[in-house]
């Protein structure tokens, strides 16, 4: 099988273990150091740590599409501006 | 904390749940996006090709110009349904013998496959033999769906208002049905006019219904594919062909897996940000 099946490849295997180590650290997270309930944020929206997440992973791919349609590749400069989105999110929202 | 769940073991009862949503969802995603990033011509041999694809889908004239129709037909049918629907739930019978006869009225459209509405409407609104088509060219005016753009329009948008308006005000009935008589009997005391009565008392009533019926057809109109495709084909030349379409011809017909998988991510992605908006929308709306 190896990287044949399902036409895998290195950076998408690489993208979806993020995805899936992103969602296990929120478990852990939540387990050592509860405080997943809603709270409101500069948005005015009741959002917990999960949806800080979803927002930060589809704020992000919608970052790159932006860099990628005006800049261009490479996408380093949309990977720092998702990392520096990613902390906001985190922190305010 | 106190407040948090104390017994999480329910949680193994959507066991089944994610493993089927897996097997039809999660994994096909995943070779979509495992396609997206790569070339191949059959065979099972794929090239690496990284971001090109969605690079490509991104400055593709041909991609802007169906995300373009695909918005300004949603944004057609939802100035024209919504409206409509809340109109002729307003116009419908509270009680009586009426009440059901309107409602099963009402509820036909709603019954048809979306095949067959397609299907319906392409022999309805033939120019020669068509009883809709017949009678706009015997009033003298020039029209043939298979050949001017502006008339396929106009026959999608009919078509597509003629099946989903009753969804609007079987909504927006509900709705209405929900209002206490005391409303109106203190808006009949107070000398409220009946725009004033449909402003303060109906439509905050309708609010959440009504959230609840754009969403449903933000959604299906987005992802319209069936009725169109049996009307027109997406033509004339290119003028009805939606996203949907356009996918399809792109990933079956040319058979380019890379470039239709950029632009079936692209498209998840608009439909996810503008899903969410209208979800936490409604929330808002819950909350209040």
């Amino acid at each position: 099988m190896g990287l044949s099946w399902m036409a895998w490849t290195w950076p998408t295997v690489a993208f979806f273990i993020f995805i899936a180590l992103a969602i296990t650290t929120m478990g852990i997270w939540e387990k050592f150091s509860p405080g997943g309930n809603p709270r409101r944020g500069v948005l005015g929206l009741d959002t917990t740590r999960g949806d800080r997440l979803f927002i930060s992973i589809l704020g992000s791919a919608f970052i790159h599409l932006a860099w990628l349609g005006v800049m261009g590749t490479p996408l380093w400069g949309a990977l720092i501006i998702s990392i520096a989105y990613f902390i906001a999110v985190f922190k305010w929202v | 904390m106190s407040n948090k769940t104390i017994n999480n073991r329910a949680w193994w009862l959507v066991t089944p749940v994610v493993l089927l949503v897996a097997f039809n969802a999660l994994i096909p995603l995943m070779t979509v996006v495992n396609y997206s990033v790569q070339e191949t011509f059959g065979d099972n041999v794929f090239f690496w090709e990284g971001v090109r694809w969605f690079e490509e889908v991104l400055h593709s004239e041909r991609f802007h110009a169906s995300l373009l129709r695909q918005l300004s037909f949603t944004g057609i049918i939802l100035l024209i349904e919504i409206p409509l629907g809340v109109a002729i739930a307003l116009t419908m019978p509270k009680k009586g013998v009426w009440v059901s006869v309107c409602l099963v009225l009402m509820a036909l459209p709603l019954l048809i496959p979306w095949n067959v509405v397609g299907a319906m409407w392409n022999i309805f609104a033939l120019p020669e033999i068509g009883l809709l088509g017949k009678m706009i060219n015997g009033l003298g005016i020039d029209y043939n769906f298979t050949r001017q753009p502006l008339a396929a329009w106009f026959t999608t948008i009919l078509m597509d208002v003629w099946h989903w308006t009753s969804l609007v005000t079987l909504l927006a009935y509900a709705g209405l049905c929900s209002i206490p008589e005391a409303y109106y009997q203190a808006a009949r005391i107070d000398g409220a006019s009946r725009w004033a009565v449909f402003r303060f008392i109906q439509l905050p009533k309708m609010k959440r219904v009504l959230t609840i019926a754009i969403l449903l057809r933000f959604m299906d109109s987005f992802m319209i594919y069936t009725e169109p495709f049996v009307l027109t084909g997406g033509g004339p030349g290119n003028s009805t062909t939606f996203l949907s379409i356009d996918l399809v011809k792109i990933a079956l017909g040319q058979f380019d897996l890379g470039p239709a998988a950029a632009m079936s991510l692209i498209y998840f992605l608009i439909i996810l940000v503008l899903s969410w908006i209208f979800y936490t929308l409604m929330m808002r709306n819950e909350e209040q």
